[in-house]
């Protein structure tokens, strides 16, 4: 009985308390680890587990709940010794994966978020994977494969099928310049190929002042999705009173068609860390956090050990480079919420707490990590720091234009030819990209892009010459976002990519402001009502309603983009709802 | 919407009283409330319910069978009583009291005033007393819950209240927190105390036997055992002086006798602390130190230091630490005994205390007793000059030549008094016992006539709280039945008396309400002289309140104290009254629950006896694997004096070595163990420490098996 | 000394403390900015949004309850983007939760014209009562994730922690660890939760038991303590040891 349960002392869990005993020290902040650690132990999280773990790190037990319910990563109730997670995303799903997953269910006799009788098995459907290239995608365990075969349900099961691979390619090879091949870059190549020069550099001969300086002239800002300039932002924080200071990496890719930042951590894990480590410098931290989303397992055992690397050849750690400067890096991981994407929500979920996103302003600049000041920087932005303190602003700004300098990667998935990650300066066009480097539509002539992901606006073939710059796309009212391009040939049904999408952002809502709590579940329900053809008098009112509250009103980024790709959508093409 | 003040704890919170069709279904409070700001804990916001219990007593009642001295019994059912009138209730409990106040003396007769009930009702109980009955026999259960404090405040500063405002805690930077379980028995101070460490970056210092949960929020926790609060204080003396850390300008305009008492705390170092009370010395230094280099210290207490037989001490060797530090007389510091009942502080000013009159005017002084003598219309050299007995000393003497009749407002010796045998003999021996109240209950059943009183929500009039505030309580509904006010018994009772004595002069019972009663002691007291309902009617004020201009006192002492300087006292170490031994090798201690009240008349009556149905005894880990027991074992407990079998909680709460006891459960009543050794000045008797004894017995001994806590909170 | 920040308001030109929000500045110039989830004495987390409005230059809405007044700024309590987000707030809230026991937010979404049918086939918060103490039921299909009861169990007020939140986006709903009893949990049944809630969603066990047709003196022995004591009471005289 549950109440016999909670009154009783766990026992016999000296284990789980050995093994979580580094997080108990850090308080509730080790909270998220301590769950993962006994999320592997155990393979789910048991009242009595999570009691213990309550007690240890001295956090209210219902705010453990709270944690633990927040994260589809963690689980309050047995599950499948191996959890099967096929993505439902556009990109895996124009590739088949509903069948993917219907025919695994069929095999496995259990329907999704079912475990097998046996308790072998949990198979679910889940949000973008960050394999949109390699479509469908699914996770065996914390085992990535692609390319699946609907018919071949017993074979990828057992892991025979491909392992991720992308596709790294452009007209200029700078961030992913040691990037590609199978292995990641160690730190002898990146040490061979200029690695840590920028870091040994600025440390040596450069104040942190005009460390900022430089990334300040260089005109980069953020990749993200923000586009907020990176320089100002490290000021912003250098200046901010308060110690410590922390600069985090967020690595929590999570958008639906982005996968360039898990590519450039599994090739070239060294150049964020010195990124990071130049942002450290510069703003006077001693502590970065690498915030990396729990799905990408390969990605945090290459940041792991690039990271004791680093520590071990004294660019981390104390006194680096001899210079009296101090900073060390720890690898934090999600587990599963697409929330913690936003800069605040990932802060409080380092902060051992439920990813809620915080009221801005305060910003993180200057009320960030433990309310101190925080730079928070996205991996790709991370990685034009070395190559701008090594080679200089004037080689940065010899890429793209005056206005929107430097190199840049765009994730190509979807209804292309060769898929992946491409990089190019800013400024060439939609067409180039797709055309030329991707190879072209596959299936059919175009039918639209769905630029930035799922939080961006489509483009349809009257849009292929726009130069994508900031400025040309501003003007041609079409977001950059993280540098998404997910094509669609004319055969693609657009209410069921928007159906998918609203499930995404229904799914991903944290709950937290009206808006977005009850707006995406009411935009999926209308979109998913589209689909099945039972549009009711006043739909389309009622989408546009919907979504300019979540638009105008929500708290955060999340919210405020949830309705984007519908309203463009409905924008261009206005017959696309009839009444 | 009614809006009063709540009955239990002395934090005084306000209340809205929600009521359709004279029901109460809902309470909340102001948020803008200066005293609560709006938080309330269980018992202020569900615990009312026992106004309309089906066990409450509204007619009057005379027992069936008469009662004698010496083979009283109780009575609990009421088929065990007649249902009288007024007129012949009151007749005869005035035809009684005047018989043996006539036969053996005004001091046969003694009252037990009641920390519940009104400043009003409790001025009017006690002038009954003393101008009718002429004797000074007048207590209430301040002795029992902080006589200890009140004697050493009062030797020491010349007043005993709370210094400073409980609210104030936000604004000190560190503050000590000693024998008092501030989450249960003042929740919404706790709540304060909370905040003041959570989001005003205060120190706070918990010394304790117990884990409790304000441990959790403490930056140290010196774990004491029971009764060495003398050796620990003074060590902690002994590191400020030692270390040049005492505020030397207020130690020599403000204090007097340093130099001696400086003498006197050289032998209580840290080490001697440590090797009696079992601290560390070194949690003793650092808390010394902290304290002292505050800049706004501030120490409360609760009854963890009053309540032993050196309780007087005990809390001297507090009051040495704000004098040598200078921590009172500013806001955020203070000397701030967290007194226990809603109007505990209100039934001492209104001098429901054997030494005392209203505004603490010793009875002992003639210029007293005219005073009182003129404002009660009495003849000059009437009152009584002699010390009547403390609420211990009643009971104990008991007997022909001794008190012969008690009457009891609100109150239950029968569960509050230490070692109960004793008391329950007493009780036997009364000739004739009054009990007014609500329930029959372990005292009430005794008694020969039942006088049913009103609740605090059929009745106007104020309670004082622990930082004096004096503030209103209005009447929300109608009185159940016949109950009436306690105030208009006890006047319909004075004039029947008077008549009987054949009085040439009524002191006077004719009010129109409760508050021509408080204006009527305000003219002589002066520390209410400025309150008046009409100022009190949304804040209440604090007193002193000297005219009616006057805007309250928040803290004392800015400038002087009323005795002028403070004293420092020289204290020895005197260990607690009984030592565990090989047959009883365990320290008993005692105390409240959140979820109860005291005797339990009003919590066992509630819902809240849901909450928390049994009484459990708290055994360290430690000591349960030393005894062979497991959580939710039976367990008999017992001492030189009596037993109990209860349930025990195995819990890190308690220290290896002790035993806590709850004081509220009658079918485990931990006062059947407590010892009766009284303090020598204060006549507070022992509840914190005694020696006992516990083993795991069968189940089917407790005194109901079907009831368990089943509670996670624990 | 404290700085005062002018701004304008709907047109009026207005003065407030530094730190004062928009909504401080909007109830001083008598704008009417209406509020569901704002509570005076809890921390203003900008969760129902009802309060935005439009800020000059600024790309969304602003919640007046969390946004601070800043000098200069242009402020419209009620433009059309305003009006459409409260009423499509409202409109969702109502066709999700039952209001019925919220009066303020039935006067709101009269004000505001809500169509209250508009979303009426969707998703709905739907619970049973949970009736599991001696002191108060939860109706949490009545709860519109306010935040309040948390805000206060925790350290706006009780440090308590008994409740934090289970689920996330419109399945998040208020639960105790592993959503176990009351009792079970760190609650200290101060009641705090239910003296600030804005619906009926936590209430009195009496006045829900009124409210269900309950006689008073049935409630009155409905929640009185459940065991007799009067047999006991005779049967333990006190013993001596």
């Amino acid at each position: 009985m549950m109440q016999k349960d909670s009154l009783e002392k766990p026992k016999n869990n000296q284990k789980l308390l050995d093994n979580i005993a580094p997080f108990a020290t850090e308080g509730r902040s080790g909270l998220l680890p301590a769950l993962h650690m006994a999320q592997e132990m155990y393979g789910w999280i048991s009242e009595s587990v999570a009691a213990t773990i309550g007690h240890a790190l001295k956090v209210p037990l219902a705010d453990v709940f709270g944690v633990i319910d927040f994260y589809t990563m963690l689980y309050s109730r047995p599950v499948g010794r191996t959890i099967v997670r096929v993505c439902a995303d556009p990109s895996c799903s124009i590739a088949g994966a509903k069948e993917v997953l219907d025919n695994a269910c069929d095999y496995l006799g259990v329907k999704p978020d079912e475990t097998t009788e046996d308790g072998e098995w949990t198979i679910e459907s889940t949000t973008c994977l960050g394999l949109c290239d390699q479509a469908p995608a699914a996770l065996v365990g914390d085992i990535a494969i692609t390319s699946l075969n609907a018919d071949r349900t017993s074979e990828w099961l057992a892991l025979d099928a491909k392992q991720p691979v992308s596709i790294i390619d452009g007209d200029i090879r700078v961030l992913t310049r040691d990037c590609g091949g199978s292995t990641p870059t160690d730190l002898e190549t990146y040490q061979a190929r200029g690695g840590y020069l920028a870091l040994s550099k600025a440390c040596a001969e450069v104040n942190p002042v005009d460390v900022i300086e430089e990334v300040k002239v260089s005109g980069l800002v953020g990749r993200g999705g923000a586009a907020f300039p990176t320089g100002v932002k490290w000021e912003s924080a250098s200046v901010a009173e308060g110690q410590p200071k922390y600069v985090v990496c967020n690595a929590d890719e999570s958008e639906p068609g982005t996968f360039k930042d898990r590519v450039l951590m599994e090739t070239n894990p060294h150049q964020i860390l010195e990124g990071m480590l130049l942002a450290g410098y510069a703003i006077g931290a001693q502590n970065g956090y690498f915030y990396v989303r729990g799905e990408y397992s390969r990605s945090i055992e290459i940041i792991t050990e690039a990271i004791d690397e680093a520590r071990c050849a004294g660019f981390i750690g104390n006194n680096i480079c001899g210079a009296g400067f101090d900073f060390d890096i720890e690898v934090r991981v999600g587990a599963g919420a697409y929330i913690c994407g936003e800069e605040t929500a990932l802060f409080e979920s380092i902060e051992g707490k439920r990813g809620f996103p915080r009221i801005k302003p305060p910003f993180p600049t200057t009320h960030g990590l433990f309310g101190k000041p925080t730079v928070v920087n996205n991996v790709e932005t991370l990685c034009n720091i070395p190559m701008i303190i090594r080679d200089g602003v004037d080689v940065f700004r010899s890429y793209g234009t005056d206005k929107s300098p430097g190199p840049k990667l765009f994730c190509l998935s979807g209804d292309v030819v060769r898929p992946g990650v491409y990089e190019v300066p800013f400024g060439v066009t939609f067409r180039h990209i797709i055309e030329d480097l991707a190879g072209g539509i596959k299936g059919g002539s175009l039918q639209a892009i769905l630029v930035g992901g799922a939080a961006g606006a489509f483009a349809t073939s009257d849009e292929l010459d726009v130069p994508l710059t900031f400025e040309d796309l501003r003007d041609a009212n079409l977001p950059l976002g993280s540098g998404v391009l997910m094509v669609f040939n004319e055969l693609r049904n657009i209410p069921i990519i928007l159906s998918e999408l609203a499930y995404f952002f229904a799914h991903e809502s944290c709950g937290k402001c009206y808006p977005c709590q009850l707006g995406t579940q009411r935009q999926y329900e209308i979109l998913h009502r589209v689909v099945r053809g039972k549009v009711k008098r006043g739909d389309k009112e009622r989408l546009l309603d919907v979504g300019w509250t979540m638009t105008d009103a929500s708290l955060c980024g999340l919210g405020q983009t949830a309705a984007t790709a519908v309203i463009s959508a409905m924008d261009k093409w206005p017959d696309l709802i009839e009444d | 919407m009614v809006t009063t003040t709540c009955p239990y704890c002395g934090v005084g919170c306000g209340l809205d009283l929600h009521i359709k069709d004279d029901y109460i279904y809902r309470v909340t409070s102001d948020f803008n409330n200066v005293v609560n700001q709006g938080n309330l804990c269980v018992k202020g916001r569900f615990g009312y319910d026992y106004i309309y219990s089906d066990r409450r007593i509204t007619s009057p009642m005379i027992r069936k069978e008469p009662q004698e001295a010496g083979k009283r019994v109780q009575a609990f059912d009421v088929d065990q009583w007649v249902e009288v009138s007024w007129d012949e209730a009151l007749d005869y409990v005035a035809k009684r009291l005047v018989k043996i106040h006539q036969r053996d003396g005004a001091n046969a007769l003694a009252v037990y005033c009641c920390a519940k009930a009104s400043n009003e009702d409790n001025y009017l109980l006690q002038k009954l007393f003393r101008s009718v009955f002429l004797t000074n026999n007048v207590d209430h259960c301040t002795r029992l819950c902080h006589a200890g404090s009140v004697v050493a405040l009062q030797m020491a500063i010349g007043s005993a209240a709370m210094s400073n405002t409980a609210a104030e805690v936000i604004k000190s930077d560190c503050f000590i927190v000693t024998g008092s379980n501030t989450p249960e028995n003042h929740p919404i101070i706790a709540l304060q105390m909370k905040a003041a460490v959570e989001k005003h970056g205060a120190k706070l210092i918990v010394i304790d036997p117990r884990k409790l949960e304000l441990c959790d929020y403490a930056a140290l926790w010196l774990p004491l055992k029971p009764g060495t609060n003398v050796p620990v204080f003074t060590a902690m003396a002994n590191v400020i002086i030692n270390e040049g850390l005492i505020n030397t300008k207020f130690v020599a305009d403000r204090t007097e006798g340093f130099s001696e008492f400086k003498k006197s705390v050289q032998e209580f170092t840290p080490e001697y602390a440590e090797s009696i009370s079992g601290v560390e010395q070194d949690l003793i230094v650092k808390a010394a130190r902290m304290y002292a280099e505050a800049q706004r210290g501030a120490i409360y207490w609760g009854m963890g230091i009053s309540q032993l037989a050196h309780g007087t001490s005990s809390a001297l060797s507090l009051v040495h630490l704000a004098l040598l530090t200078g921590h009172v007389g500013r806001e955020g510091t203070g000397l701030n005994p967290l007194r226990g009942q809603n109007n505990v502080q209100g039934a001492s000013d209104m001098g429901c205390m054997p030494y005392h009159y209203p505004g603490y005017m010793e009875v002992d002084k003639k210029e007293n007793a005219t005073k009182w003598e003129d404002a009660w219309n009495m003849e000059a050299g009437s009152l009584s000059l002699d010390k009547g007995l403390t609420t211990t000393e009643i009971l104990s003497s008991v007997g022909e030549e001794g008190v012969r009749a008690l009457y009891i407002m609100g109150e239950n010796p029968m569960m509050t008094e230490p070692n109960l045998n004793k008391t329950k003999k007493h009780m036997e021996e009364l000739e004739f016992l009054v009990a007014q109240d609500l329930f029959i209950n372990e005292s009430g059943a005794y008694a020969d006539v039942f006088l049913p009183a009103t609740s605090w929500a059929e009745k106007d009039g104020t309670f004082t709280n622990t930082d004096r505030r004096v503030q209103r309580v209005r009447k929300a509904i109608e009185p159940m039945g016949q109950v009436r006010g306690d105030w208009e018994i006890i006047c319909d009772l004075a004039q029947r008396s008077e008549e009987l004595l054949e009085r040439s002069r009524s002191t006077f019972w004719r009010y129109n309400g409760p508050e021509e009663i408080l204006q009527e002691m305000g003219e002589v007291v002066p520390e209410y002289r400025g309150i008046s309902y009409k100022r009190i009617d949304k804040i209440g004020l604090q007193t002193p309140v000297p005219d009616e201009k006057h805007p309250g006192t928040p803290y004392l002492f800015e400038k002087s104290f009323p005795s002028g300087k403070a004293k420092f006292f020289p204290l020895t170490y005197v260990p607690v009254f009984e030592a565990p031994d090989d047959e009883y090798p365990f320290i008993l201690t005692t105390g409240r629950l959140l979820e109860h009240w005291h005797g339990g008349t009003m919590t066992r009556n509630s819902k809240l006896d849901d909450l928390y149905p049994e009484a459990r005894v708290d055994v360290h880990p430690i000591d349960a694997v030393r005894t062979g027991l497991d959580d939710g074992d039976a367990v008999e407990v017992g001492s030189r004096r009596g037993k109990v079998v209860l349930r025990a909680s195995v819990t890190e709460k308690t220290s290896p070595g002790v035993l806590f006891i709850p004081m509220h459960f009658s079918e485990a009543a931990v006062n059947l163990l407590t010892v009766d050794a009284l303090d020598p000045q204060a006549k507070i008797p022992e509840f914190k420490a005694c020696a006992v004894y516990i083993n795991r017995v069968g189940k089917e001994l407790l005194p109901d098996r079907s009831v368990r806590l089943d509670r996670g909170r624990w | 000394m404290n700085k005062n920040v002018t701004l304008t308001i709907d047109g009026k030109r207005t003065t407030v403390p530094e730190g004062a929000t928009l909504l401080d500045a909007a109830v001083q110039c008598g704008a009417d900015v209406p509020t569901i989830c704002y509570h005076e004495h809890c921390t203003s987390y900008g969760l129902c949004r009802l309060c935005v409005v439009e800020v000059e230059g600024q790309r969304v809405l602003a919640a007046a309850c969390v946004a601070k007044a800043q000098a200069d700024m242009t402020v419209s309590t009620a433009s059309e983007r305003v009006i459409r987000a409260r009423r499509t707030i409202l409109e969702m809230l109502d066709s999700a939760v039952d209001l019925s026991e919220a009066p303020e937010i039935e006067d709101q979404l009269n004000d505001y014209k809500a169509d209250r049918e508009r979303f009426s086939e969707g998703w709905e918060r739907e619970c049973e009562v949970v009736d599991d103490n001696p002191m108060f039921i939860r109706d949490y299909s009545q709860c519109i994730l306010c935040w309040r009861c948390v805000q206060v169990c925790a350290d706006d007020a009780q440090y308590a922690f008994a409740i934090n939140f289970s689920g996330r986006g419109h399945e998040t709903s208020i639960s105790t660890f592993y959503d176990q009893q009351l009792t079970l949990s760190t609650c200290v049944f101060c009641g705090q939760c239910v003296g600030v809630c804005p619906t009926g969603a936590l209430k009195p066990k009496r006045e829900w038991l009124l409210e269900t047709g309950h006689e008073q003196d049935e409630i009155i022995k409905l929640t009185q303590a459940k065991r007799r004591k009067k047999k006991r009471r005779q049967e333990r005289p006190y013993q001596t040891g």
